[in-house]
């Protein structure tokens, strides 16, 4: 069956769609920001050039913040604009506004900010001296930990004990849509405008730094092009910046940043070292996970507490192991904080896990393919965190099937006598199995509270008012899915609201793969509310609630009609946040992806050839859309694995170019096999589960797992660049 | 900020001569304009639209050359079936360069005069001994392509001088290759490149980015040439550090640079030229 | 107010078909000129580097970044831009999941379209070579590559097409 095409769909093709730069604004000025040179140190002076007329602009600092100088989100230690002192380079410190963008550039260029360097901490994994802790007596940002069983005691008694220390870089979201905001303020009401994933978080903000209360501020997403987390806290900052300049200008204001700008200032995917003790008995299976994660948490803690927490809970992959210990520490650092990322710290520590399970393997003499079918959960079995899956996952079947559709033993076979005749093309397969919980972690979901309404409309049409984003993944075709089957109606006779915060409720943030799955499951009940507020049956047909609609609204023409629902927890869920025990997640996506790679010894290039990914996604809503998260998911992952490489000068990119970071081409990856086996989840909207990080956190590991097959070393580290690759067969004394 | 926008070559060589060789030429943008915004030119920068040259664009073909006109682009190279024929290097090279939307508008002659040490162009111009025409108001000077550069981002081009044109001896050849190691597939910037071409006026190996400018190879040449034999990649290191020079920089390392084209030319040579290649391959 | 440029220039060039007159800065990007002059806003900036593609337009008959064009470098020549684009040839594009968030897409849309009206290009190029000058960061070029194969073969089956 054909999937119902994307709603907006033509109207991206052929351009028609607005995004924030494309909106023509009356007596719109420029808006730019000057910012901080160093790592770290006291403001001793900012100077304005004499190359400007100084008279024609509007700047603002941080003394022109009417409430506190504080980002709002889990702490408030981000300055909105640094005041005193700066903890990263590229931090905001002034703003100017201009009617001409060109002016505002030559007006940046014209301010020098003169910092009093102090000493930063620039490299996460070392510990950091008396005079660069910023950050309680440690710099770390937050410790976390999970534990079961009696791992030391597991560890003496293995047959094979495996350790070794792997570590992931940055990665840039390189969402093609820069970041860019629209503020302007009207009869003492500031409207901010921009390209989000989360108004709300974007409205909390304005609250809090502009002293406001709810009814003067409000908050509208234009089209997005594109996130993946990387537009998840950030946009709060450029928020507060455009309005901070409109209210000074007393004119619309908007910023638009630069590629380099937005390259070099955003926020980026947290660097990990994670470290693997592993013990397996005689026929290969895990006695005993030993597992320590450290994040590199950046300049101001933003979301890397809820990364950690991520992180840590995927850190033991899809295995049964009856001793776990876990710990896990983010760190602060003086580069750009790091922020929230498509698949938020699992990617990281399932890249660890998938690459250690290879290794245990080896050192237990079974294939990947077995160790990983000795050792997936079984329904009945716990996770580290001791909650029990019993879902009815046949989680095998998805192993078989990845094996079966990438060709795998055939494949290996086949390389084996290509290797050995090729003057210097190296073949390889590797699997990564792995899981993804869906939705907040742990008491997330339940704090959050989020709501949804739908609306009758007096045609008969319903409206869905949530404060979701469409940020590319189509959540305005599946909303209309949802509400249509729900109702009974044609996708055609659902409206999907604009996301303003003054129409829209507070459905949470469009992150964690949470939109579908818990968001779409409250659009159900916000339909069956709409349904039971109208006086009909539950299995009262969609004619039936066009008609109710038509009549409701005909004779109380001034009444709201809309149907409500908020978040509650499934029954049975249970979270221990003291003892990170209990349900993590209500449930998870459990997948298997093989990549088979070439290495070219000439340049100690790895290029993926083929590659296959198998997911158990609950219900498939939309088989373009979804296979079109799997696809993009995968190639950005294979980027991540391979060439986004950063360059660190001083805490800052140094590669902050297009062309210097390096994203794949459409000639870089191959075609991407999808799969999908389906197992209804009875709490996420139509049986479907969330699947917008599931496709980050495979790729990685099962390229590096190929690349050791091939060529029998074991990368540890990634990007695996060629650079590295080459460094990694000369010290293994093979290049 | 003033632009000049002159109708025939000798209009534009007196613009350039009377700004005092300020007036820096436009061909193709692909160069100039990157980031453009970000760069804003300083008020009394001269710029010189070339695009209004139509004498400069086609490229042509003569009993024995092939002259490409200072606006030739790489599509240009790469829609012609002779240029796939005679001068397949060209087009392999041409085929490298960024994506379509730059071949069809960067010129042949913006890379040499832009002078990046990683430029693609050039390697396979010089391969096959191109001439540059440097036209002025004084007069127009041919410069063989190899006698060019002077170092980083220097040459000999004076700064009232245009390019005018770009010659190619028609000449067979037994063999000739084209190899760009680039940070991906496709928009690229060259890590390590090189090349090879073999006629009978001997051996070329041209390297770009190995040192600070794009060079030839001549130890190399020599050697092959004279047909030492080169038995592993290891016999190439000593003689391409002879004329090259390569660094560590933000895309990559010296070591690499150095270890890749060492085993990028044995791997490219051992089929075709029989003093390279374990000892004992058939020649 | 200080001067931010030099004195304007008036040119003349077609754009979708027709006849326009525009003043510009000496130096100006055409990607400026259609977007913020003419209100084209359908083509995008993703880098102004020419990486990404997502600016590109026709000129002339070919496709290029507009980022990199010096817009007096049009004048009295023809620029194609997305919304000269017909929908109804991009249906096998929409089918194939060829757009996500959109940023992309009208570059990739010119290009497609530029690929589609020139279909001998695959004789000598593969499709993903074709598409390397326009970076995706959404669809990982799947739903980009399998659309344009669609509709290639569709326009090859349509009556009087590959003539
Ligand atoms: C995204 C991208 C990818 C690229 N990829 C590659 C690549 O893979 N390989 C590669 O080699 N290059 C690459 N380039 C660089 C560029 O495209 C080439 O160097 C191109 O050949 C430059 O030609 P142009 O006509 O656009 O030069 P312009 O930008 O117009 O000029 C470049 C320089 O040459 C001077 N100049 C131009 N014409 C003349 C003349 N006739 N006489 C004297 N001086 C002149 C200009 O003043 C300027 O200094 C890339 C550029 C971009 C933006
Ligand atoms: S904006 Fe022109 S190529 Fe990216
Ligand atoms: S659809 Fe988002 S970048 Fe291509």
């Amino acid at each position: 069956m054909a999937s119902p095409r994307r709603s907006e769909g033509i109207s991206k093709l052929t351009g028609r769609e607005r995004y924030v730069d494309d909106l023509a604004i009356d007596g719109c000025w420029w808006g730019m920001t000057a910012r901080s040179p160093a790592p770290r140190g006291r403001i001793r002076e900012i100077r304005f050039g004499k190359g400007v007329d100084w008279s024609e602009f509007v700047v603002v600092d941080h003394r022109d913040i009417p409430g506190p100088n504080e980002v709002r989100l889990i702490e408030l230690d981000q300055p909105v604009l640094a005041a005193d002192r700066v903890r990263h380079v590229h931090e905001a410190v002034v703003l100017v506004a201009h009617p001409s963008r060109e002016m505002c550039r030559r007006a940046i260029r014209e301010i020098e900010i003169v910092v009093d360097r102090e000493p930063p901490a620039l490299d996460f994994r070392v510990t950091p001296s008396p005079d660069q802790i910023q950050y309680a007596d440690d710099n770390v940002l937050k410790h976390l930990r999970i534990e079961k069983g009696d791992v030391e005691r597991a560890l003496a008694g293995a047959a094979h004990v495996v350790e070794e220390v792997y570590e992931t870089g940055a990665q840039e979201h390189v969402y093609l849509e820069t970041q860019g905001m629209l503020a302007w303020e009207d009869d003492g009401v500031v409207t901010v405008s921009g390209s989000m994933q989360c108004p709300y978080y974007v409205l909390n903000a304005l609250i809090h730094a502009l002293g406001r209360d709810e009814k003067q501020v409000r908050v509208v997403q234009t089209p997005t092009g594109g996130g993946f987390g990387g537009k998840e806290d950030y946009p709060s900052n450029i928020a507060l910046h455009a309005a901070l300049l409109a209210l000074k200008a007393k004119h619309p204001v908007k910023i638009i940043y630069d590629r380099g700008e937005d390259l070099a200032a955003t926020t980026k995917r947290h660097p990990s070292l994670v470290r693997h003790r592993t013990g397996v008995d005689s026929e290969g299976r895990l006695v005993a996970q030993d597992i320590e994660m450290i994040l590199d948490g950046g300049a101001y803690v933003t979301l890397s507490p809820v990364v950690l927490s991520r992180g840590i809970i995927h850190a033991a992959g899809p295995y049964a192991c009856d001793n776990v210990r876990i710990v896990g520490r983010a760190v602060m650092t003086n580069s750009v904080p790091f922020g929230a990322f498509r698949g938020f710290g699992a990617p990281q520590s399932l890249f660890a896990c998938e690459r250690q399970m290879d290794r245990v393997a080896r050192a237990a003499s079974l294939s990947p393919a077995e160790i990983r079918r000795r050792n997936l959960i079984r329904d009945g079995q716990t996770t580290s965190t001791s909650q029990r899956i019993d879902d009815g996952t046949d989680r095998l079947a998805v192993l078989d099937a990845a094996l079966r559709r990438s060709d795998y033993d055939a494949k290996r076979e086949a390389h084996r006598s290509f290797n050995a005749s090729h003057p210097y093309l190296r073949r390889g397969m590797g699997l990564a199995s792995f899981y993804h919980g869906a939705g907040f972690t742990g008491g997330g979901e339940v704090y959050l509270a989020s709501t949804q309404h739908v609306a009758g409309l007096p045609d008969g049409r319903v409206e869905v008012r949530s404060a979701s984003t469409e940020i590319g993944q189509g959540t305005r075709t599946i909303f209309a899915t949802i509400a249509a089957s729900r109702l009974g109606l044609d996708e055609s006779d659902i409206v999907i609201a604009e996301p303003d915060t003054s129409r829209v409720p507070n459905s949470g943030p469009t992150v964690a793969s949470r939109t579908a799955m818990v968001v779409g499951h409250l659009l159900e009940l916000a339909c069956d509310d709409l349904r039971r507020t109208l006086g009909l049956p539950k299995d009262a047909p969609g004619d039936a609630v066009r008609a109710a609609i038509i009549a409701r609204l005909a004779s109380h023409p001034s009444e709201e009609l809309v149907g409500k629902a908020r978040y509650k927890a499934p029954p049975g869920i249970q979270w221990d946040e003291q003892t990170y025990k209990g349900d993590a997640y209500g449930t998870f996506a459990w997948a298997t992806y093989v990549a088979e790679v070439e290495v070219d010894l000439r340049m100690f290039e790895t290029r993926v050839i083929a590659f296959d990914a198998v997911q158990e996604i609950g219900k498939v809503l939309n088989e373009t859309l979804a296979r079109g998260q799997i696809q993009g998911g995968v190639v950005q992952a294979i980027g991540w694995a391979l060439t986004e490489d950063f360059v660190w000068k001083d805490g800052a990119m140094a590669n902050a170019q297009l062309t210097n970071y390096i994203i794949p081409s459409a000639c870089d990856v191959p075609p991407i096999g999808v799969e999908f086996l389906e197992n209804p989840y009875p709490h996420g909207a139509m049986g479907a589960k969330g699947i917008g990080e599931l496709p980050m956190d495979g790729p990685a590991p099962a390229i590096c797992n190929a690349v050791a097959d091939a060529l029998g070393v074991e990368p540890t580290t990634i990007p695996l660049t060629p650079e590295r690759l080459m460094d990694l067969m000369t010290e293994a004394g093979v290049a | 900020m003033k632009l000049l926008t002159p109708g025939t070559v000798p209009e534009a060589t007196a613009m350039l001569r009377d700004s005092g060789g300020r007036a820096k030429p436009i061909a193709g943008a692909t160069d100039v304009f990157v980031h453009w915004p970000v760069r804003v030119p300083a008020d009394d920068e001269i710029f010189i639209d070339l695009s209004g040259l139509a004498e400069l664009r086609p490229h042509r073909w003569t009993d024995d050359e092939l002259i490409l006109g200072a606006l030739t682009t790489y599509w240009d190279v790469i829609t012609d079936p002779r240029a796939a024929e005679e001068f397949a290097i060209l087009v392999q090279a041409a085929r490298t360069v960024g994506s379509i939307q730059i071949q069809t508008r960067g010129t042949w002659a913006g890379n040499i005069a832009n002078a990046s040490p990683a430029a693609d162009g050039v390697p396979a111009l010089m391969a096959r001994d191109a001439v540059v025409e440097l036209t002025s108001a004084e007069g127009v000077e041919q410069v063989p392509l190899d006698a060019f550069y002077l170092g980083y981002k220097r040459f000999v081009m004076k700064p009232d001088q245009l390019i005018t044109a770009i010659r190619l001896p028609r000449r067979p050849h037994h063999f000739e290759s084209f190899i760009k190691v680039g940070t991906r597939r496709a928009q690229a910037i060259t890590k390590v490149g090189v090349a090879i071409a073999h006629s009978d006026a001997g051996w070329r190996i041209v390297a770009n980015s190995m040192a600070p400018t794009v060079r030839r190879c001549r130890a190399l040449e020599e050697a092959l040439d004279d047909q030492a034999p080169l038995r592993s990649p290891n016999d190439f290191t000593p003689l391409l550090t002879r004329d090259l020079a390569p660094i560590d920089d933000i895309r990559s390392t010296a070591a690499y640079r150095l270890g890749v084209l060492a085993r990028v030319l044995y791997h490219e040579l051992a089929p075709v030229c029989g003093s390279v290649g374990p000892s004992g391959a058939a020649s | 107010m200080s001067k931010p440029q030099a004195e304007k220039i008036e040119i003349e060039l077609t754009v979708n078909g027709q006849p326009v007159a525009v003043s510009v800065s000496p130096v100006e990007r055409l990607l400026d000129t259609l977007r913020y002059t003419m209100n084209l806003t359908g083509t995008k900036e993703g880098c102004g580097e020419g990486e990404c593609g997502a600016c590109t337009v026709v000129l002339d008959g070919l496709p290029v970044n507009s980022c990199l064009v010096p817009t007096i470098q049009a004048r009295g020549r023809r620029v194609e831009t997305i919304e000269s684009i017909d929908p109804s040839r991009l249906s096998e594009l929409l089918d194939s999941g060829a757009t996500q968030c959109g940023a992309c897409t009208p570059g990739v849309v010119m290009s497609a379209c530029w690929v589609l009206d020139h279909p001998d290009l695959c004789d000598s190029h593969s499709l993903r070579e074709l598409m390397a000058g326009n970076l995706c960061r959404c669809t990982g070029y799947d739903g980009i590559i399998d659309g344009l194969a669609a509709a290639l073969d569709a326009s090859n089956q349509r009556p009087g097409a590959g003539a």
